[in-house]
C-alpha cells in the first residue's frame, strides 16, 4: 500500500511538473480575462513563482502592469526604471538580457541587479513584456522566461478569443430583433384594398387598426412589455386577419387576470398567432379555431396558442426551431431564440404536433426574472 | 353542536373550494371577447382575495379567544392585524409593485444584486410561512374536535392532506376568485350568528343584560392594561404586539404574492385601501363573540377558550336553529384555514422550488426533471415542516403563534423592504446582517416559548412579546453596519429607487444599464 502510493507520486521530477503545472493553472483564470492590470497582478504572483526569480514585472506600452516580488524601497526604484527596459523588447519583440549597468539600483543588498525581459505576443504584435529581475542571469533563466512569456501569449491569445465570442455574440443578440411578417403587412393591405369601394368607413377602422399594430411593432426602445399589452396587439392583428378570412376564422380566450402583469419579451405572442392562423386556415375551406391561453403556474406564467388545423411533421418544427430551415415557421425559430435568451435554455417553446392534428404551441415565463421589467 | 350537520358544512366549503379552482377559471375565463380577457384583476376583486388569503384561523377564532380570556388589550390583536396594511399602503405597496418582484427573495436579488441575501430571505421565508402555517393546522385540529370530538391530530391532517392535494394539482393556485369567495364566506359565517343573536336577544321577552358581565368581579377584564389572564408587563407588551403586527404584515409571504396582480403601483394603493375597509369590517365581530361568551359561556375561559366562536351559537340557542348556525359557523373557521394554509403554502413551495430545491435536484437527476415534479415536491415539504412542528408542540394559543409569527417578519422583512425602499445608502453587507441579527433574535424567541417560556416578569415579556426590541435591534444593525460598509452599496441603486419610485405612467429610462 505504502509502496503503491510512493509509485503513484512519482519520481521527484514528476513531482516538480506536477507542481509546474498546478502553478500555471492558478495563473490561468486571472490571464483568461486579458492583460489589465488587475489581471496581470493577480496572475503575478504565480509567475514569480513559476520562475522562482527575486521580482518579475509586465509592463506594456503604457507602463508597468503588474509588479511581483521583493517591496519597499527596492520595488519603487526598479518600477520606475522598468518602462525603460522594457522599451527595446517592447520594439523589436527579441528577448533582452541586461546586466547590472542598465538594472541594479546601487544598493549593495538589493537582489534586483540583471533582467531578462520576454516578449508576450498575440498575433504578431507585440503586447506587452515579462521583465524577470534576478542577482544574476544565467542561460537559463533566459530559456525559462522565454517559455513562461510564451505561454502566457497563449493564454493571452484565448482571452481575446472570448472577448470575440462575446462581441459576437452580442452581435447575434442585436440581430434577434423582434420581426414583423412581411406577408402579412401584404395580405393585411389586401383585405383592406378590398374594403375601400364597398365599405370605406369599416376599411378606415382596419386602416386605424394597422397603424395601430405597426406602431406597437415598430417602436424602439425597452424590450420587455406586459402580457395585456402584448395580447391587445394581438386583438390588433386578429381583426385584421378577420377581414381577410371572416367568419372562418374563430377566436377563444382564456386566460388567468392573474398573469396579465407579467413582464414578456414583446412580440413573442403575435408570431405564434400567426402561426396557428397560418396552419389552421391555409389550405382548407373550412373554419379554423384557435386557442389562446396564459395560465398561472405559481412563480411562471405558462403562455399557449393552439390550432386545429392541418398539423405538421414534428422533424420540419424540430428543423425550423434548430433554425436550419428558412420554411414557413421562421418566426418561430425566431421567438424560441429570444426566450432563450432573455431566460435561459429551460425556456423555450414547446410544440407539440403531428399531421392531421392540429398544432399547440406554448412556453413559460417566469413572473420575476433579474433585469427583465415591462416599459410602457 | 349537530357534528352531521356541521361536516355537511365543512364538505360543502371544501367542495366549493376546490370546484371554483378547478372549473371556476375555466366558466369565466373562455371568451372570444379580447376586451373581457384581457381586463386586469380590479382593485376590489383583488382586495377580496387578499383579505379573504389575510383572514386566518387566528383571526376567525383566535382574536375572539384571547379577547374572551385576558380583556380589552386583546382588541389590540384586531386593530393590529389591520393597522398592518396601512403600514403597507404608505410604506411599500406602491414601490414593491413596481420593482416587478414576485416574492420577497426577488425583491432582495432586484434591490441589493446578491444570491446571498436572497439566500437569507428565503430561509427567512421557509421559517415564517411555518410558523404561520402551525397555528392553522391546529385551529383545523380544534374546529373537528369541537365539531366530532376527534383527536386534534386528525383536523391538521385533513387540512394538510387536501392543501397539498390542491396545491399539487394546480388548483387554487392563486386563483383571485375562490380567494375573494372565501372572505365574503367567512365575513357571512361570523356576522350572520351575531346578527341572529342580537336579534333574537332584543325580541326575547326578558332580554339578559349582556354587558352585566362587566360589573363587579369582571370589571378588571374591561379595564385596559388589566393583568387579567395572567400577563405581566401589560403596557410592554401591548406596545410590542402593536409594533410587531404592524410592521409585521408586510413581511408575511402570502401577501406580497398576491399583490402582484395589480397592473401598477396604483392599482396596488387602491387594493390596500380597500384591503383596510374590507377588514375593517371583519374584525368588529370576533370581539362581539368574546363578549357574548363572557356572559353565555364563562366555562370556556382558559384552555378552551379558542372554541368559543364554534360554541357559542349552540350555548345560546339549543336546537335547530342553533346547529345551523354552528354548522355555518364550522364552515366559515374551514374555510379560514383552507385559504390561508394553501396561500401561504403556494409561497413557500414556490420558494422552496425555486431557491432550494431546484440546483439539488438537477444535480441528482442530471438536469432531467420536471419543474412542476419540483413544485409538487416543495408544496409536499412547504405543508409537512409545520405537521411536525405541529406534533411535537402544543403550548401556545392561536393568536399568540401568529403573533410571534408577525414579530420574526417585523425583525426581518420590514427593515429590509422599508429601508430597501427609502434609503439609499443601504450596503448589501448591512441587509445581509440586519435580516440575520433580527431573525436570529426573534426566533430564538419563538423558540424559547416553544421549549419552555420563562415563568413569569420581565424575561417571559420580553420573549412572549419580543417585537419591541428585536425590530429596533434588526434597523440599527442595518444602519449601522450599512454606514460602515459604504463601498458595498449595490452598483445600481439610483437606478433601483427611480423605478420604485416613479410612477408607470412617466416615461424615464428604467432599464438596468448593461454589464
Amino acid at each position: 500500500m505504502f509502496a503503491r502510493r510512493r509509485k503513484h507520486f512519482g519520481t521527484p521530477a514528476d513531482k516538480a511538473t506536477y507542481a509546474t503545472l498546478h502553478t500555471a493553472s492558478l495563473a490561468t483564470p486571472s490571464l483568461r480575462e486579458g492583460l489589465t492590470p488587475a489581471a496581470a497582478g493577480k496572475a503575478s504572483k504565480h509567475l514569480r513563482d513559476l520562475l522562482g526569480t527575486a521580482a518579475i514585472a509586465i509592463c506594456d506600452s503604457s507602463g508597468v502592469l503588474a509588479w511581483d516580488g521583493v517591496g519597499g524601497p527596492y520595488e519603487s526604484n526598479h518600477r520606475r526604471d522598468a518602462k525603460a527596459i522594457a522599451a527595446v523588447t517592447l520594439r523589436t519583440g527579441r528577448t533582452a538580457v541586461l546586466g547590472p549597468h542598465d538594472v541594479a539600483c546601487g544598493d549593495p543588498q538589493c537582489p534586483v541587479r540583471t533582467a531578462v525581459v520576454a516578449p508576450i505576443v498575440t498575433e504578431d504584435h507585440v503586447v506587452a513584456v515579462l521583465v524577470a529581475y534576478s542577482p544574476r542571469s544565467s542561460a537559463a533563466l533566459v530559456r525559462a522566461t522565454e517559455e513562461v512569456a510564451r505561454w502566457v501569449s497563449g493564454q493571452v491569445e484565448l482571452a481575446e478569443l472570448n472577448k470575440e465570442r462575446t462581441r459576437a455574440m452580442e452581435a447575434e443578440l442585436r440581430a434577434l430583433r423582434a420581426q414583423i411578417s412581411p406577408h402579412f403587412i401584404y395580405n393585411a393591405l389586401a383585405a383592406i384594398a378590398s374594403f375601400v369601394r364597398t365599405d370605406p368607413e369599416r376599411a378606415r377602422e382596419l386602416l386605424l387598426e394597422f397603424a395601430d399594430f405597426s406602431r406597437y411593432a415598430l417602436r424602439r426602445g425597452g424590450e420587455f412589455t406586459t402580457l395585456s399589452d402584448e395580447l391587445r396587439n394581438v386583438e390588433r392583428y386578429l381583426v385584421l386577419e378577420q377581414a381577410r378570412f371572416g367568419e372562418r376564422l374563430k377566436v377563444s380566450l382564456l386566460i388567468a387576470p392573474e398573469v396579465l402583469s407579467v413582464a414578456i419579451p414583446f412580440l413573442v405572442v403575435q408570431p405564434l398567432v400567426e402561426n396557428a392562423v397560418r396552419h389552421g386556415l391555409d389550405g382548407t375551406t373550412g373554419i379554423g379555431r384557435i386557442t389562446i391561453r396564459a395560465q398561472d403556474r405559481g412563480l411562471e406564467a405558462e403562455i399557449s396558442v393552439e390550432d386545429d388545423g392541418a398539423g405538421s411533421d414534428p422533424e420540419v418544427i424540430r428543423a425550423a426551431l434548430a433554425g436550419e430551415s428558412a420554411g414557413d415557421s421562421v418566426g418561430l425559430g425566431n421567438v424560441d431564440a429570444r426566450l432563450r435568451q432573455v431566460y435561459g435554455d429551460d425556456y423555450g417553446l414547446v410544440v407539440e404536433t403531428a399531421p392531421e392534428a392540429g398544432t399547440k404551441v406554448s412556453f413559460r415565463v417566469p413572473k420575476y426574472s433579474s433585469g427583465v421589467h415591462a416599459s410602457a | 353542536m349537530s357534528p352531521a350537520m356541521s361536516l355537511t358544512a365543512i364538505g360543502l366549503v371544501i367542495a366549493a373550494t376546490i370546484g371554483i379552482g378547478l372549473f371556476g377559471l375555466r366558466i369565466s375565463r373562455t371568451t372570444s371577447d379580447f376586451y373581457v380577457a384581457s381586463r386586469a384583476v380590479t382593485p376590489r376583486w383583488n382586495a377580496s382575495a387578499i383579505s379573504g388569503e389575510y383572514l386566518s384561523a387566528a383571526s376567525f377564532l383566535g382574536v375572539a379567544g384571547l379577547v374572551l380570556v385576558n380583556g380589552a388589550d386583546m382588541l389590540w390583536f384586531s386593530v393590529g392585524y389591520t393597522v398592518g396594511y396601512l403600514m403597507l399602503l404608505v410604506l411599500i405597496a406602491a414601490p414593491l409593485r413596481r420593482s416587478g418582484a414576485y416574492t420577497l427573495p426577488d425583491f432582495a436579488e432586484t434591490r441589493f444584486e446578491s444570491a446571498v441575501v436572497r439566500r437569507i430571505c428565503s430561509f427567512l421565508v421557509v421559517g415564517i410561512g411555518t410558523l404561520y402555517l402551525l397555528p392553522q393546522l391546529r385551529g383545523a385540529g380544534l374546529t373537528l374536535r369541537t365539531v366530532t370530538g376527534a383527536p386534534s391530530s386528525v383536523g391538521a391532517a385533513v387540512v394538510a392532506v387536501i392543501v397539498v392535494i390542491n396545491v399539487a394539482a394546480g388548483g387554487m393556485r392563486s386563483i383571485t376568485f375562490v380567494q375573494a369567495f372565501q372572505y365574503w364566506l367567512k365575513l357571512t359565517a361570523l356576522a350572520a350568528p351575531i346578527f341572529v343573536i342580537l336579534i333574537a336577544w332584543r325580541s326575547s321577552e326578558h332580554p339578559v343584560g349582556l354587558l352585566d358581565s362587566l360589573h363587579g368581579a369582571g370589571a378588571e377584564w374591561a379595564e385596559p392594561l388589566s393583568t387579567a389572564g395572567g400577563r405581566d408587563h401589560p403596557l410592554y407588551a401591548t406596545y410590542s404586539l402593536l409594533l410587531a403586527l404592524c410592521f409585521g404584515t408586510m413581511g408575511l409571504p402570502h401577501v406580497l404574492v398576491r399583490f402582484y396582480t395589480n397592473p401598477d403601483g396604483r392599482a396596488a394603493r387602491r387594493t390596500t385601501v380597500v384591503v383596510l375597509a374590507l377588514l375593517g369590517a371583519f374584525y368588529l365581530f370576533p370581539p362581539m363573540y368574546a363578549v357574548l361568551g363572557r356572559s353565555f359561556a364563562p366555562d370556556l375561559i382558559g384552555a378552551g377558550a379558542d372554541t368559543v366562536v364554534l360554541e357559542l351559537p349552540g350555548r345560546i340557542f339549543p336546537g335547530t336553529v342553533g346547529d345551523l348556525l354552528g354548522a355555518l359557523v364550522a364552515a366559515g373557521a374551514f374555510a379560514a384555514f383552507l385559504s390561508t394554509s394553501s396561500g401561504l403554502t403556494v409561497a413557500i413551495a414556490g420558494v422552496i422550488d425555486q431557491d432550494l430545491l431546484r440546483g439539488r435536484l438537477n444535480r441528482v437527476t442530471g438536469g432531467d426533471y420536471l419543474a412542476v415534479n419540483g413544485f409538487r415536491i416543495a408544496a409536499l415539504l412547504a405543508i409537512a415542516l409545520p405537521y411536525l412542528a405541529f406534533e411535537l408542540t402544543g403550548r401556545l394559543s392561536l393568536a399568540d403563534t401568529v403573533g410571534l409569527a408577525f414579530a420574526v417578519a417585523a425583525s426581518t422583512f420590514c427593515p429590509l423592504l422599508v429601508l430597501g425602499i427609502w434609503w439609499r445608502r443601504m450596503s448589501t453587507v448591512g441587509a445581509a446582517a440586519g435580516l440575520l441579527v433580527g431573525g436570529v433574535a426573534a426566533i430564538t424567541a419563538v423558540l424559547v416559548n416553544v421549549i419552555g417560556p420563562p415563568s413569569g416578569g420581565w424575561p417571559k415579556a420580553l420573549f412572549g412579546q419580543p417585537a419591541a426590541w428585536t425590530m429596533p435591534l434588526a434597523f440599527l444593525t442595518m444602519i449601522v453596519v450599512s454606514r460602515l460598509t459604504p463601498q458595498r452599496i449595490p452598483a445600481g441603486t439610483a437606478r433601483s429607487l427611480v423605478r420604485l419610485h416613479t410612477p408607470e405612467a412617466v416615461d424615464v429610462d428604467r432599464s438596468f444599464p448593461q454589464p
